[in-house]
């Protein structure tokens, strides 16, 4: 059947039509072999616009479409639906990209750039004559779900996937979940505790009926893909029987082994036999490898003899255990940037320079003090400065906005001014942010309580000889370079990827931006999908966030997630590779190119028999890398056979 | 002027992605290169780069995600041997095998991307009209 093919070129506003002459590249395309009709359309993704191309079809007996806007990874789905509800087969259409490749890239030279984007959609046409119908795939998903990370955002995005009747497989690297929210005394603005309102949740997490909790476990494989990913979860020995351990503490008292405690960072000790903090889910003691005197020295199993109930095993062995989900929800936080990179506020050095976290722990009631604020010698302060933005909007450390450390500043100084109103309190900032709900307010509260803000970066903390602290800092709004003189220092320190993010990247092949956040796939419309079809992200390991945002964010991915799987089936694209086997002569070699193992041969009967490779379907993710290395052109990839990459080139070059 | 043409083979998750999002970010770079989308880079058969060669284009990119990024787990590394291989063999047909760049740019790097086509089109314009022109005879094509 000879191709008729319509062409819309989409004015899309101005941001296309106020670069690119649309008139001529709908004339250019009018002239074009096989086209039919030629139009141009002010918002071609609107309803009207969508209506025009279909009456268009049924009319003018088109079948192919060439739609000239924006990226297709915007709109091509779009666009698939709409010829298909005019009965096309939605695989023949073709987008040329002359928004974010054209009119947005060269806005100031208007005849090159409609140039480039006549030319573009000579090569969308060309490709378009070789369109073949395809037929989706639909393949049954598994209606089960990995979440990684026990932070807040695992926790919540675990709830509503297992309340919605999928089954949640959550796993947390440490031995609780919990996660930074855990470490937190107070939240901002409404000074609720932390540990109150995130306890019960976790809880509601361990006695889920739909979710297993696979604490002091990683992820260290995932195959397959979309509905159907096989993952490898290896399970840390924990030397504690999980199901014997009823969390009484007695094996930590005998433990002769002292240790800083990472939860308290590492501002109280714990023992070698320990759980993270009184809370803890689950409520399972761990032996800590590096630090237990029998493990690493073959002496003591004091612990064991404590243990009323047997549950010390050091013969545990770290194991794998393999699990099949649908979907995968990476919700594994971020950590804090390290204040010692910068040297000149001496962090590390003065014992009463401490970082916002740590305030934390000494404010919390369940902290290393009891919830006094004190300073390394024991003593109430009577002064506190908070140094904003360390490590963060700063061009040498990270560029980004940690877009909580004012606010955390805001709650910090109020708990200080709340428990003693005679204490200094000063706040030196770059600028102060406060947008969200209610904390605009906050910031006037605190004002009002008579904390100083100065405006300006300090330069340097020194030590005085009587442990008090001087910060020199060049106040803005005076012009004066000011030493305060105070009895702490806080460093509100940054929010950045954890360090194993890009292991993690590695091994669910979802990207990551060049901060180190993941990456997801709009930054507006789609912001907590992957890149990777079934891989959704929640939380801070996407970028940071408060407890609200993040909260708000987890319940979006596991929606994404419930929305995915909730069907039992997914669609797949059906642009994967095929083998002519008559023209495939066995030489194996799309067998050693093809990274997932979708090629195997089999043995052809009859005159012409032998070795013929065949592509398994369901393996296929369509890269074409087989396509590119068969020698003998006997495998074609759907959707970009070499005859439609060649037609593209010719209409590029030769016009 | 002599203005260049290239055509670019980009990947789609990577550096499409890029590339969409130098425009999105509006960062301007020349309008000489025309991008075919492939799904990796892999899916680049050096008989495409040859072909566009062959029909008039001065420059062609090939460009894949980062060493270790890819979206199919390796196809990089086979487009990065492929087009060390055929960059050898257009030294020794007389093409400048700087006509053929290979590069990674990631969907993050819109900056990256627009950088490189700034570069290349610099270069090519530097190296003068493909000499495989000559073979087509009539005119002045491939300068569009």
């Amino acid at each position: 059947m000879d191709a008729r093919i319509g062409v819309y070129v989409c004015h899309c506003g101005t941001n296309i039509a106020g670069v690119v002459d649309v008139d001529e590249v709908v004339k250019h395309a009018s002239t074009l072999p096989g086209v039919v009709i030629a139009r141009d359309i002010m918002y071609t993704c609107s309803d009207q616009g969508q209506n025009t191309i279909k009456e268009d079809i049924r009319k003018h007996g088109l079948n192919r479409v060439v739609i000239a806007a924006c990226s297709p990874k915007m709109h091509e789905g779009t666009f698939r639906r709409t010829i298909e509800a005019a009965g096309l087969n939605p695989y023949l259409l073709e987008v040329a990209n002359i928004r974010e490749q054209c009119s947005w890239a060269h806005p100031n030279e208007r005849e090159k750039a409609t140039e480039k984007a006549k030319a573009l959609v000579r090569a969308a046409v060309a490709k378009a004559r070789l369109l073949e119908p395809l037929e989706r795939r639909k393949i049954p998903v598994e209606k089960a779900v990995l979440v990684i990370g026990g932070g807040i955002a695992g926790i919540q995005a675990s709830l509503d996937l297992a309340e919605a009747g999928m089954k949640v497989y959550l796993v947390e690297k440490s031995p609780s979940i919990g996660g930074h929210m855990a470490q937190l005394n107070k939240t901002f603005p409404t000074i609720d505790c932390s540990a109150c309102i995130l306890t019960p949740r976790m809880v509601d997490v361990a006695n889920h009926p739909n979710i297993t909790l696979l604490t002091y476990s990683e992820v260290v494989g995932v195959e397959g893909y979309v509905g159907n990913f096989e993952v490898t979860i290896l399970r840390k020995a924990r030397y504690v029987e999980e199901d014997l351990c009823a969390g009484c503490g007695m094996c930590a008292e005998a433990c002769p082994r002292r240790v800083p405690n990472e939860f308290d960072m590492g501002l109280s000790m714990r023992k070698a036999i320990y759980i993270p903090f009184p809370q803890a889910v689950p409520l399972k003691y761990t032996i800590d490898p590096e630090h237990c005197l029998y493990l690493t020295r073959g002496r003591c199993r004091r612990c064991e003899e404590a243990c009323p109930r047997g549950a010390i095993n050091f013969n545990q062995k770290d194991e794998e255990v393999k699990v099949k989900v649908g979907a995968i929800i990476v919700a594994t936080g971020y950590r804090v940037f390290d204040a010692r990179k910068i040297p000149s506020l001496g962090y590390g050095r003065y014992r009463n320079v401490i970082t916002g976290l740590e305030l934390e722990r000494l404010s919390s009631a369940s902290g290393p003090t009891g919830g006094k604020v004190l300073t390394a010698s024991g003593e109430k302060p009577r002064s506190v400065a908070f140094i904003q933005c360390v490590g963060s909007r700063d061009v040498k450390h990270n560029s980004w906005c940690c877009r909580v450390g004012c606010m955390a500043t805001l709650k910090q100084a109020f708990l200080l001014k709340e428990e003693d109103p005679e204490v200094e309190v000063y706040v030196c900032y770059i600028d102060l942010r406060a947008p969200g709900k209610g904390y605009e307010e906050f910031y006037r509260r605190v004002r009002d309580m008579g904390v100083r803000f100065i405006r300006g970066t300090p330069s340097e903390v020194f030590e005085n000889s009587d442990g008090t602290l001087t910060i020199r800092v060049f106040d803005e709004s005076i012009g004066r370079i000011l030493n305060l003189k105070v009895d702490m220092v806080v460093l509100q320190v940054g929010i950045e990827p954890v360090e194993d993010a890009v292991k993690l990247q590695r091994i669910l092949n979802a990207p990551i931006g060049a901060e180190g956040f993941f990456l997801e796939a709009h930054p507006k419309l789609q912001p907590v999908e992957s890149h990777t079809r079934g891989i959704f992200m929640a939380g801070c390991c996407h970028g940071p966030k408060d407890i609200a945002e993040t909260v708000a964010h987890a319940s979006a991915a596991a929606a994404k997630a419930i929305g995915l799987l909730s069907r039992g089936m997914v669609e797949v694209e059906p642009l994967i590779a095929q083998v002519n086997q008559e023209i495939c002569s066995g030489c194996e070699i799309c067998l050693s190119v093809c990274p997932y193992g979708a090629i195997q041969m089999e043995e052809k009967m009859g005159e012409n028999g032998g070795k013929r490779a065949k592509v398994i379907e369901a393996l296929c993710r369509g890269c074409g890398a087989c396509v590119a290395a068969c020698p003998s052109n006997a495998i074609k990839v759907h959707g970009f056979t070499d005859e439609q990459i060649m037609a593209q080139v010719e209409a590029i070059v030769k016009g | 002027m002599y203005e260049p043409v290239i055509v670019a083979f980009l990947c789609n998750w990577c550096s499409y992605g890029g590339a969409d999002l130098a425009g999105m970010s509006r960062i301007e770079y020349p309008a000489n290169i025309r991008v075919i989308r492939v799904m990796c880079s892999s899916r680049v058969d050096p008989v495409h780069v040859l072909y566009a060669l062959r029909m008039g284009a001065d420059g062609v990119l090939v460009s894949g995600c980062h060493p270790g990024d890819c979206h199919y787990v390796n196809g990089n590394y086979r487009a990065e041997r492929r087009f060390a291989l055929l960059r050898f063999m257009l030294k020794q047909l007389g093409v400048e095998p700087e006509r053929v760049r290979v590069e990674w740019v990631s969907s993050s790097e819109g900056e990256r991307f627009a950088r490189i086509v700034r570069e290349f089109v610099e270069e090519l314009r530097v190296l003068g009209p493909s000499p495989l022109k000559r073979f087509l005879g009539d005119g002045e094509p491939g300068t569009r």
